[in-house]
């Protein structure tokens, strides 16, 4: 009995702020969202329950469609933008750049955005759609004599798209960077030997070498676009009216404008459930051993 | 004469086309090169305004300086009014920023540490589950969740505090930094630490005094990441601070920059300015050890 308290004492004591911190701030709260859902909380943080109203009032929101449709807007043509630009940021800087040094500096003015601190980032974005002419679209726009434009109020969805697809191409670009460095150089050099076009080493060599990384970083991506709304709140806030909002900010601001805890809740769990099935289609094709891996390399 | 004039015919075509079969073949470096050169100007353009507006009085077509003032870096010794309310000290939010930041890196690192030795060296039942549930954790969409960390975070009474959030931040962060670390304990050789232990040193001075040393680049590593993530944290403090004194730099920029009334882009890029500074700083002297660090704590796995 004595030593097996001694066998449990060391992990217990190392593992024990961990264990506490994952209870406490992740599986606490899955479990109670889960019950939230199917409550109509208030701000008196009372606890009644309502059974399925939450997820009926769901199918019945007049907003829910314009949501929806934004949401896949905003996720598929961002990560568009994150896979495609980033595996071409990858290539440039890694293949047609062989200078290390050079290549380091594109690498380095690219991670900029995303080492910036989400409030100063997104000011750089309100400054560059200003409605005035002070805004650097419109600034140009008076080169040519044309009246200024209310960019966020004209075209939310792109500036979102635009705003959030530069910082994730850092992403896929740092991922596939590491991958086409790992690809054997004899390979190149014979490709040139026998008179290879570029799109050929492009299509035969580069683009098997990174296949799971493209994955990777596509449902890693996704997984964490589905979710959050940092800058689509500090750029639009979803608006004008519902023009930009997606399902995260939605439940966002049920919860914490309307105060309609549960209404949120009920939001919140249809997204983590999209995401634990995405999660777990990433561990099916990855396998443990892959994600490991690939996770570190960010 | 036909037969002579053909080969030579042949030797000036082929030396002509030399010349061009290798423009050919740089063609896709230049385009290379064009088309990095293009898409990375407007970032390097953007960060360069926000030096210059910072400093300007007023800026012609909204990028170049007409002249010089320092009326914009007023807020680092006068309050700044907004709506007709008067935001807290500058340095009120700096201390908060640093004191969250700093706190931050503390418990993440200590915590950090602590789960990843146990998780790469000590046998205890339920490790293989443990590090599962971490890397799933290390994916899980936390952000979705905030709603239910509101209601804890008020029910334990600790809504409105920076430990409150702090508590929150490290609890999101854990899963990455304990398994990163884990990486770093699973490089150090088992036989370093059998030697000690041989030499009769007990475990805890073992670690204490071999093991973690050898891990010090990763740790460093590891805090400069926590301390720059708590410094650029936004959302969970917005979501779960109310008051003025325990405003940090990134609400009190999120408040002048949602304010319609102040489009002071002057006083905004010298805020930004001032609160980048610390991440610009760490970007310039420690980029080359945290890429190193973190390409380095991907083998060990």
């Amino acid at each position: 009995m004595g030593s097996a308290l001694k066998k449990w004492k060391l992990p217990m004591i190392m593992l024990g702020p961990f264990v506490a911190l994952i209870f406490l701030f992740f599986f606490l709260p899955v479990v109670l969202i889960v019950i939230l859902a199917f409550t109509n909380m208030d701000s008196a943080m009372r606890w009644e329950f309502a059974g399925l109203a939450n997820f009926q009032k769901m199918l019945e929101d007049p907003n829910l469609f314009k949501i929806m449709k934004n949401t896949a807007l905003y996720v598929g043509f961002t990560l568009l933008i994150n896979v495609c630009f980033g595996f071409v940021l990858g290539i440039l800087t890694t293949y047609y750049i062989q200078k290390e040094p050079v290549s380091l500096v594109f690498r380095t003015i690219w991670m900029l955005p995303r080492m910036s601190p989400p409030v100063v980032y997104v000011l750089l974005w309100l400054w560059f759609f200003d409605p005035s002419e002070y805004g650097v679209l419109n600034s140009l726009r008076a080169l040519f004599h044309m009246e200024p434009v209310a960019w966020l109020h004209e075209h939310p969805m792109t500036a979102i798209i635009l705003a959030n697809g530069i910082i994730g191409a850092s992403f896929g670009m740092i991922i596939f960077s590491s991958a086409i460095k790992s690809i054997p150089k004899d390979l190149f050099y014979a490709a040139s030997v026998d008179g290879a076009s570029q799109w050929s080493i492009i299509k035969d060599i580069i683009i098997p070498a990174v296949r799971w990384p493209l994955m990777f970083v596509t449902i890693w991506q996704f997984l964490s676009l589905i979710t959050s709304y940092e800058y689509i709140f500090l750029l639009t806030n979803g608006g004008p009216l519902f023009e930009s909002e997606v399902l995260a900010l939605y439940s966002f601001h049920k919860a914490f404008q309307n105060f309609e805890f549960g209404y949120g809740s009920a939001i919140s769990l249809v997204l983590v459930i999209i995401a634990l099935i995405f999660s777990f289609m990433m561990w099916k094709w990855f396998g443990m051993q892959k994600m490991m891996r690939s996770s570190k390399i960010e | 004469m036909e037969q002579w004039v053909r080969p030579e015919a042949a030797v000036t075509a082929s030396l002509t086309r030399r010349p061009v079969s290798k423009w050919k073949k740089r063609l896709p470096f230049f385009i290379a090169y064009g088309v990095l050169g293009i898409t990375t100007m407007p970032i390097i353009l953007m960060y360069i305004w926000l030096l210059l507006s910072s400093f300007a009085k007023q800026m012609k077509y909204g990028f170049i300086p007409v002249s010089f003032t320092l009326e914009n870096w007023k807020f680092l010794w006068t309050n700044v009014e907004h709506g007709g309310t008067t935001l807290p000290s500058i340095w009120t939010a700096t201390w908060n920023s640093f004191l969250f930041s700093i706190t931050l890196t503390m418990l993440e690192v200590l915590i950090g540490v602590m789960a990843g030795y146990a998780l790469s060296r000590i046998e205890f039942p339920g490790r293989q589950m443990l590090m599962k549930t971490t890397l799933i954790l290390h994916a899980f969409p936390s952000v979705a969740l905030l709603i239910a960390v509101y209601y804890i975070l008020n029910f334990l009474g600790l809504f409105d505090t920076l430990f409150g959030v702090l508590l929150v931040k490290t609890a999101l962060q854990i899963p990455m930094t304990a398994w990163i670390v884990k990486g770093f304990f699973d490089n150090v050789p088992w036989d370093v630490e059998w030697a000690g232990l041989i030499d009769g040193c007990s475990r805890l001075k073992v670690w204490l005094t071999i093991v973690l040393p050898m891990i010090k680049p990763g740790i460093a590593a590891v805090s400069i990441f926590s301390f720059l993530s708590g410094w650029s944290e936004f959302l969970l403090l917005y979501m779960f601070i109310v008051s003025d004194d325990n405003i940090t730099l990134a609400s009190y920029l999120q408040k002048l920059i949602s304010d319609p009334n102040l489009v002071d882009y002057g006083l905004l890029s010298a805020v930004s300015l001032f609160y980048m500074l610390p991440v610009i700083l760490f970007f310039i002297f420690t980029q080359k050890s945290l890429m190193e660090v973190s390409a380095g704590g991907g083998k060990g796995v």
